[in-house]
């Protein structure tokens, strides 16, 4: 296989309204065993997906959201989040799940997943990717 | 006068030459990926428009991966309108013309009961639904389509 490819999964939708945030999940985690290079990024309503203490009871849905945690362990450790989009929904950092990885280069050590970005860095991020997959 | 001829000829030649390399080089090799269902969302005609426009300016279509609702454009049940398009048959035909890679995501297509004859026997089905020249498979083909493609088009919502 050639060199890996930037690959990014752009997540735009609240994790119940729609299937599309549980099933994005589900190809980022195929993605991780093709050895590219893969980041997430959310941004607007998506950013709830990443919500600290979700809870589906109510609802009659499969809460998901531990899955996020697990993204760690399979090397996805670029979780990119829009400044304004969680500021528009008066959310901040606090509000996330805090996702860590441990870094391999670096002894192990636990390090936060999630980056807080703006929105014109995350466009200059998006700029550098091969693929952009849009959910 | 013969030199000016020559000379004609020889950047004539070029231009040719040039313009020749230039469309082999401009040729790409594209991942499509249907997120919508058909008739709901314009997506999935917008997808097969674009398909069938890359393939007849000499592109190549590496794969068209359906995802989400997009699964739904694989039934061969599907019934519409008779002065209507009949989206699935579109896709059949362009599979069939230029031996299109159509292929349906086996996770979504299960939550939505879209299944081949192998699926329907696995999971005990009385029967299965698939359009001719799609194929049933997993994840992989999509992140496979990103790897080996120089463009993923993405048509959804």
């Amino acid at each position: 296989m050639s060199e890996a490819k930037k690959f990014m999964f752009l997540n735009r939708k609240a994790p119940y309204g729609s299937v599309y945030a549980l099933e994005s999940l589900e190809v980022v985690l195929i993605s991780a065993a093709f050895e590219q290079d893969v980041s997430l990024a959310f941004v607007d309503d998506g950013i709830y997906q990443l919500v600290d203490n979700q809870k589906t009871d109510d609802i009659g849905m499969k809460n998901f959201s531990g899955a996020y945690k697990a993204l760690g362990d399979f090397e996805i450790t670029k979780l990119y989040v829009e400044k304004e989009s969680l500021e528009e929904r008066g959310l901040t950092i606090d509000s996330l799940m805090p996702l860590v990885y441990e870094d391999e280069d670096d002894d192990w050590e636990e390090k936060p997943s999630i980056k807080i970005v703006s929105r014109e860095e995350l466009a200059g991020i998006m700029e550098e990717q091969n693929i952009v997959l849009s959910f | 006068m013969i030199v000016v001829i020559g000379l004609a000829c020889v950047v004539l030649g070029l231009v040719i030459y040039y313009s020749l390399w230039h469309s082999g080089k401009s040729k790409l090799k594209f991942g499509i990926l249907v997120n919508e269902g058909p008739y709901q969302h314009q997506s999935a005609d917008s997808a097969y428009q674009f398909t069938k426009a890359a393939l007849e300016n000499g592109h190549e279509i590496f794969r068209v991966f359906f995802y989400h609702d997009g699964v739904n454009n694989g039934t061969r049940y599907a019934i519409p309108p008779q002065d209507d398009r009949n989206i699935t048959e579109l896709w059949s035909a362009l599979q069939e013309k230029y031996k299109l890679d159509l292929v349906i995501c086996i996770a979504a297509a299960q939550r939505r009961g879209i299944l081949d004859e192998n699926e329907a026997k696995r999971q005990g089905k009385d029967g299965d639904n698939i359009a001719p020249g799609f194929r049933i498979s997993g994840l992989g083909q999509l992140i496979e389509a990103g790897i080996e493609s120089d463009r993923v088009v993405s048509f959804g919502d």
